[in-house]
């Protein structure tokens, strides 16, 4: 098993996404993430799908993808030198003693403190999954209320593009 | 019957005019070269119909059930090449349609879905008949639309029609809300397609389809798989010539019947679960393998692992790229229209070095030829299908259900002519047989239809006898009655150690009295002189008729071959 990112352009109508997490759910294709937003196009979005197979899966996915008729390009990222991001918000029990503590493990992951309740703390972290996986697993001994992923974006490095 | 075609069309006149949504669409199929079309009223769609008042060129053939009226459009379809039309209402009109849809999907016809659906004003808020249709049918469109604004009708059909009919060809529906259909617009036809991101079929590889031909050239046990691609690509010509120019047998899939005469010297049948021996045996000892617009159905492979052991190479020639490699892996893949790909490969073709190969091939039709023990006493199932393919010489439209007469049809008829067998291959909808004949007649007006179902499946579409009477659509409607669910019943006594279950059919009507009930003439025989002697009969009588025979409930189809096993274990029925 693999895990391969992908980029798909889409268009922007209703349901759309539907077409594609559908696709994905009856052909027996995971997702592992899955980000839609707009594009450098007007009226075309675009999704990153992070999935994971084997070869012929992918294969398969890519080739199921270009059938819907509201899929305009399908571009498998991985064959490419790619940057890729997730953001993460977490939202962790921290009284006030325990602040910098916290503060100390939040400066080194480059993330930062968007929030501060009277017994909380909302992180934002930007970064690779190993990164994430890393600050959560540092902050889980202070008590993780609640954690919110947007998926992974990404894009292909230097000058070329889908 | 009616005659459909619009003689008495005026120019279309496209002045500047304020017309409804539903003027639009009718519009706009008759633009299409909409013939026909097979629909249902009900309260969503009641614009639409009220359109048709008064509009002498717009056909409409009222069904007695929707699920009628899509394999009605169906038969149009796939007997003609030419887009299947049908309309229903929202809610339970459009759920109706779907096991239509997905026959149509699995088979790649190309139809243009109509259903009505709530206003936009109460979409989403359960309404009265509101059905997400669009939702439900994602899987099994090729591609959907929910009109919400006039104005984009006319582009909505303009394109559906091109989807439907071009690369691999597939259902498209068209959801139109109830206040569209009544909204007014400036009307002016779309003209061009512009689909971002479709390509309907992408121009052949040809450097693949050199190595194809070179590997054909060194083969020496070739087999060609033809499938239904070569039909609806138009292409059986194409084939012939392929055929003959490099001396390479063809075994067709169900579907594939027809691209490829069955009386030819060097065809071998139908091959898969209940293929032919001679057919099965060449697969699975071939040494190169060609697929041409066959998509290695599990109907035809059976255990993929044993497939085709010997093959050096697998080749495939498929309209759809995802469909390379998806169930059996390929070593030269040829993606285009077959028509273009056999085209260009027909100015290059070498022979094969297959001629031992065809001498061995002809040794094992003769040995093993399709069989079955006739009877003097009772009429054998087999020997009903025989008549009708000699009695028509194989010149008749043949639609059929699914079952054991389905698979005896694709044994025993011989078929010519591409577009002439008509069955639910994919999704092996039962109730398809009878409706899907009166949409192959009314797009052949001039040819024998002849409907061939079980007892079974004629019950599940059995009120469109209403549809052929009313227009004198004059199928020929053939009930080979063996009182059960006979394929069924096979399996329960082959698989299933003779537990029989929920097979038996005792109940079901009088189907000479339930034809003439219609309006129909019923005619039945139980022995084989009988047969000969009523069929000859049904074919002189005008106009539709239905007749029963009645055969004994034991026949089993053979060969076969039991899911999960290889295709060279056959269970060969009365030879063993």
């Amino acid at each position: 098993m693999n895990r391969y990112t992908i980029s798909v352009l889409v268009n922007d109508e209703p349901g759309v996404l539907q077409r594609v997490s559908g696709l994905f759910g009856r052909r027996g294709f995971n997702i592992d993430s899955i980000t839609v937003g707009g594009s450098e196009q007007i009226g075309l979005s675009r999704m990153i799908i992070v999935t994971s197979g084997d070869d012929r899966i992918i294969e398969q996915v890519e080739k199921q993808l270009n059938k819907l008729i509201d899929v305009i390009e399908v571009t498998h990222l991985s064959l490419h030198s790619i940057v890729e991001r997730e953001l993460a918000f977490i939202k962790v029990k921290a009284e006030p003693s325990k602040r910098p503590e916290i503060l100390g493990v939040v400066h080194t992951f480059r993330a930062s403190i968007i929030d501060i309740g009277p017994n909380s703390l909302i992180i934002q972290v930007v970064g690779e999954l190993n990164k994430m996986e890393a600050l959560i697993e540092l902050l889980k001994p202070y008590g993780i209320l609640e954690l919110c992923k947007t998926g992974t974006t990404a894009m292909i490095r230097g000058d070329k593009h889908p | 019957m009616e005659h459909l075609s619009k003689s008495t069309s005026q120019p279309l006149e496209h002045s500047q005019e304020m017309i409804t949504g539903s003027e639009v669409l009718l519009r706009c199929l008759l633009k299409e070269g909409t013939e026909c079309v097979f629909g249902y009223p009900g309260g969503n769609v009641l614009y639409i119909y009220d359109a048709m008042v008064g509009n002498p060129d717009f056909k409409h053939i009222l069904t007695r059930h929707e699920q009628g009226a899509i394999h009605a459009a169906d038969g149009y379809a796939r007997s003609t090449g030419k887009v299947g039309v049908c309309i229903a209402t929202s809610g339970p009109g459009a759920t109706n349609l779907v096991t239509g849809i997905a026959t149509a999907y699995m088979d790649s016809v190309p139809l243009v879905v109509i259903t009505g659906n709530v206003p936009t004003t109460v979409m989403g808020t359960d309404a009265f008949q509101e059905a997400d249709i669009i939702c439900m049918t994602m899987p099994i469109t090729k591609h959907s639309y929910l009109v919400r604004d006039v104005n984009e009708l006319p582009r909505i059909i303009h394109d559906a029609f091109h989807l439907a009919n071009t690369g691999r060809k597939g259902p498209v529906l068209i959801d139109i809300p109830k206040d569209v259909s009544n909204q007014t617009m400036l009307f002016q036809p779309s003209e061009n397609i512009s689909i971002r991101g479709y390509h309907a079929a992408p121009s052949p590889n040809q450097a693949a389809i050199d190595d194809l031909l070179q590997a054909i050239a060194e083969s020496e046990k070739p087999v060609i798989i033809a499938g239904g691609g070569v039909v609806y690509s138009n292409a059986s010509n194409e084939l012939l010539e392929f055929v003959h120019r490099t001396n390479v047998p063809v075994t067709m899939t169900l579907l594939g019947l027809g691209g490829f005469p069955s009386g030819h010297q060097l065809s071998l049948g139908m091959l898969g679960m209940h293929g032919t021996y001679t057919a099965n045996m060449a697969v699975q000892q071939a040494d190169l393998i060609i697929s041409i617009g066959s998509r290695f159905d599990d109907r035809i492979t059976m255990n993929t692992a044993g497939f085709a052991p010997h093959a050096k190479r697998i080749a495939h020639i498929d309209i759809d790229p995802a469909e390379i490699g998806k169930n059996i892996g390929t070593d030269i893949a040829c993606v285009g229209d077959i028509k273009a790909v056999l085209e260009y490969a027909n100015t290059k073709a070498k022979r094969s070095r297959s001629d031992n190969w065809i001498q061995a091939l002809k040794e094992n039709k003769a040995k093993y030829p399709l069989h079955y023990m006739d009877s003097d006493t009772v009429l054998k199932p087999q020997f009903v299908v025989e008549m009708l393919s000699k009695t028509t010489d194989g010149e008749a439209i043949i639609t059929t259900d699914v079952g054991q007469h389905q698979m005896w049809v694709a044994q025993f008829y011989k078929f010519k002519h591409p577009r002439s067998f008509i069955s639910s291959g994919g999704l092996g909808t039962m109730g398809f047989g009878f409706p899907s004949a009166i949409g192959a007649q009314a797009g052949n007006p001039g040819r024998l239809v002849v409907s061939v179902n079980g007892d079974g499946g004629m019950q599940m579409c059995a009120q469109e006898m209403a549809v052929c009477a009313i227009h004198n659509i004059p199928v020929k409607i053939v009930v080979i009655n063996n009182q059960v669910l006979g394929m069924v019943k096979q399996w329960q006594e082959i698989i299933y150690d003779n537990r029989f279950s929920h097979i038996d059919l005792k109940g079901s009507p009088d189907f000479v009295k339930l034809a003439e009930a219609y309006g129909i003439t019923g005619l039945r025989a139980s022995t084989t002189a009988e047969a000969a002697r009523i069929w000859q009969k049904a074919l002189e009588t005008p106009g539709p008729v239905l007749v029963e025979f009645v055969v004994p409930k034991e026949e089993n189809v053979y060969p076969m071959v039991l899911s999960g096993t290889n295709l060279d274990q056959m269970i060969l029925g009365e030879f063993e």
